[in-house]
């Protein structure tokens, strides 16, 4: 079944189809749909939790008294074992970071939804991806990552979700969701999972009393010497894991590319009908288009050709830019376009740029 | 001959990491009395503090949980409401359930949330070396109120069960103290109390507890005790507040 809905309603309706029994969030602008959804369709409740994602769920929806309060939710419901979710946009994800930090020390399961906004400060409300270094760098504090999935178009955003609860469960990490405003409010068709999920609440590790077990612990606090060191060396080992076989990315005309455009989400869409433009005129030009932030592929820059040049376009100064300039590794060059606090790099810009650089 | 007073079953049989004549260790007994006298210990599932009790769970021999300084209330919240069938409860100094944590411990108590709080009141920030706290008695000398708590640079002792008492999601509030055995005997009356409300699903209950701390008194473990009696008990008066 297709339905119609907002990137936002879609990343609420594929939280709820992956089994969220549990949301909490804050309200900012451009993200109250997905606040909205979820208290619609996941009614306050305190009696038990859902088990399947259909229709009404049962589960726990707060608003809660701030995002600081969110997250710590959300820290306390997935110790309980529920898949629990909070979105919010830039400035009340900046205030989540202790309680991310927390979250992948304690390695808690949980997904973080980010539609970023113009910043710094309170910025405005413009969509942006101004938010990339925060989201890839471990934003808060300590030696540690999430996962970081960007879609590009309101089904990505929906199935994406579901990903993102199945990858923070079986990696015990923290999943963000990281799109803009412009994702967050179009709408477009989404084809409905009619996939039944069986998400089961028993985790060995979980707080539910301990009853005909020994006490667990669910804590990111290490006194004892060496003990943080080998705490977060296992989160280093995972890290590793995840890294060798969760990078997603789309790639386009690869093969014959003289120019390839790298972009993710909103702008990769930019960039792909830039891209039909000028390729009707001829010009060879590719895409690379990074799914999962953190990890980031590289794969896809192991171009032979030594011609190929990569420009790459964001809604920011240049962020993912640095991790292009890694991956590429000084062996090509790297061109930049970018435009923030509202500013968003159009189809004409980007022409007018390729067609400089070949 | 039977044994009339043994270790309790929730606590663990190790060495205590707090300072001589310190609360917080009494605190914890009291709250495993509790738990073993209601037979919940399977259904319990703690959460501590960032405080000088944040390795509570070395001590407690049930469920636990961390929580970022201040963030109990909202951990607390989220558990519960998954698990309602659970006993829970978090276990909170005066920084940070009336400092960082203010707003998480108001809108708790005002959601009316159905949990038990154990508040150790101990006027000063313990865990990290003795400043001010919300809950610091006029006059007192800590690191960072060096001449003593002047009402102008940083106002009153906060009575934070008092102001919670007015919210009508709040279902008991009693302020006890460590400062002598009968004392503590009515102290843990009230936590099993709290206990008791939570079990029968009576809504938001909180025990302060005024509670020693030599270290950053500056006084001996009975100096301390004597203390809560004249001076602070003066402040914060005992008693069922709601
Ligand atoms: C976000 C954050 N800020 C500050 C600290 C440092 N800190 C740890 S415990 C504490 C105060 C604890 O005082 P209280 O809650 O009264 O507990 P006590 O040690 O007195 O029992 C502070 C400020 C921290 N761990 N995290
Ligand atoms: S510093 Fe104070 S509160 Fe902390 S363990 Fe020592 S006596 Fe107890
Ligand atoms: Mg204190």
């Amino acid at each position: 079944m297709k339905i119609l809905l907002s990137g936002n309603e879609a990343i609420a309706q594929g939280a709820i189809q992956a089994g969220c029994s549990f949301y909490a969030g804050y309200p900012i602008t451009p993200q109250n749909e997905i606040i909205a959804y979820m208290a619609k369709h996941m009614p306050s409740s305190r009696t038990g939790v859902c088990r399947t994602g259909k229709g009404q769920s049962q589960g726990v929806f707060i608003q809660a008294e701030s995002e600081l309060a969110a997250i710590n939710m959300v820290y306390g419901a997935s110790a309980a074992g529920a898949r629990a979710m909070t979105s919010s946009s830039s400035p009340g994800i900046s205030l989540m970071q202790e309680g991310i930090s927390y979250i992948a020390g304690s390695q808690l399961p949980a997904v973080i939804v980010n539609i970023m906004r113009g910043g710094p400060g309170l910025g405005n409300i413009a969509p942006a991806q101004s938010d990339y270094f925060q989201a890839t760098r471990s934003g808060g504090h300590g030696d540690y990552h999430l996962i970081v999935l960007a879609p590009a178009c309101v089904q990505e955003a929906y199935d994406l979700t579901q990903t993102g609860f199945d990858l923070a469960d079986r990696y015990r990490v923290p999943v963000m969701i990281l799109g803009d405003g412009i994702l967050g409010q179009m709408m477009e068709p989404v084809q409905l999972s009619t996939k039944k999920i069986k998400v089961s609440l028993a985790k060995s590790w979980a707080l539910d009393g301990c009853q005909g077990r020994k006490p667990n612990i669910i804590k990111s606090f290490f006194l004892r010497e060496g003990a943080l060191e080998d705490a977060n060396l296992k989160l280093q080992k995972n890290y590793a894991i995840i890294q060798q076989k969760e990078t997603r990315y789309e790639g386009l005309f690869l093969s014959d590319a003289k120019v390839i455009l790298v972009a993710y989400g909103t702008m990769a869409r930019i960039a792909k009908s830039a891209i039909s433009q000028l390729r009707s005129a001829g010009k060879k030009i590719g895409l690379i288009r990074p799914i999962s932030l953190w990890p980031f592929p590289q794969q896809p820059f192991s171009i032979k050709n030594s011609r190929v040049k990569y420009l790459v376009l964001e809604m920011s100064y240049g962020q993912m830019l640095e991790d292009v300039r890694l991956a590429v590794g000084g062996r090509r060059e790297v061109e930049f376009l970018g435009r923030s606090g509202g500013g968003v790099p159009s189809e004409e810009q980007i022409i007018n740029k390729v067609k400089k650089i070949l | 001959m039977e044994k009339i007073f043994k270790r309790c079953q929730s606590l663990y049989d190790v060495p205590t990491h707090y300072c001589p004549g310190c609360g917080h260790g009494i605190a914890h007994r009291l709250v495993a009395e509790v738990v073993d006298e209601l037979d919940i210990r399977e259904k319990t599932i703690g959460i501590a503090p960032v405080g000088c009790a944040v390795v509570a769970y070395d001590y407690w021999n049930f469920d636990c949980s961390e929580a970022a300084h201040g963030r109990a209330l909202a951990v607390a919240t989220a558990i519960k409401r998954v698990h309602p069938q659970n006993v829970v409860f978090t276990y909170q100094g005066d920084g940070d359930l009336a400092a960082i944590g203010t707003n998480e411990t108001i809108h708790a108590a005002n959601r009316g949330e159905n949990l038990s709080v154990v508040f150790i009141n101990n006027a000063v920030y313990g865990m990290t070396g003795g400043q001010l706290a919300p809950t610091t008695l006029l006059g007192q000398k800590t690191s960072t109120s060096i001449e003593g708590r002047e009402k102008k640079a940083h106002g009153y002792p906060l009575k934070i069960s008092e102001m919670l008492a007015l919210l009508p999601g709040v279902c008991y509030i009693e302020r006890v103290s460590l400062q002598s055995p009968p004392e503590v005997l009515k102290a843990k009356r009230a936590i099993k109390q709290a206990f008791e409300n939570q079990i029968n699903n009576l809504g938001f209950s909180l025990v302060e507890i005024l509670s020693p701390c030599p270290t950053y008194w500056g006084l001996s473990p009975k100096e301390s005790l004597d203390w809560i009696r004249d001076v602070m008990q003066k402040e914060f008066p005992l008693g069922r507040i709601k």
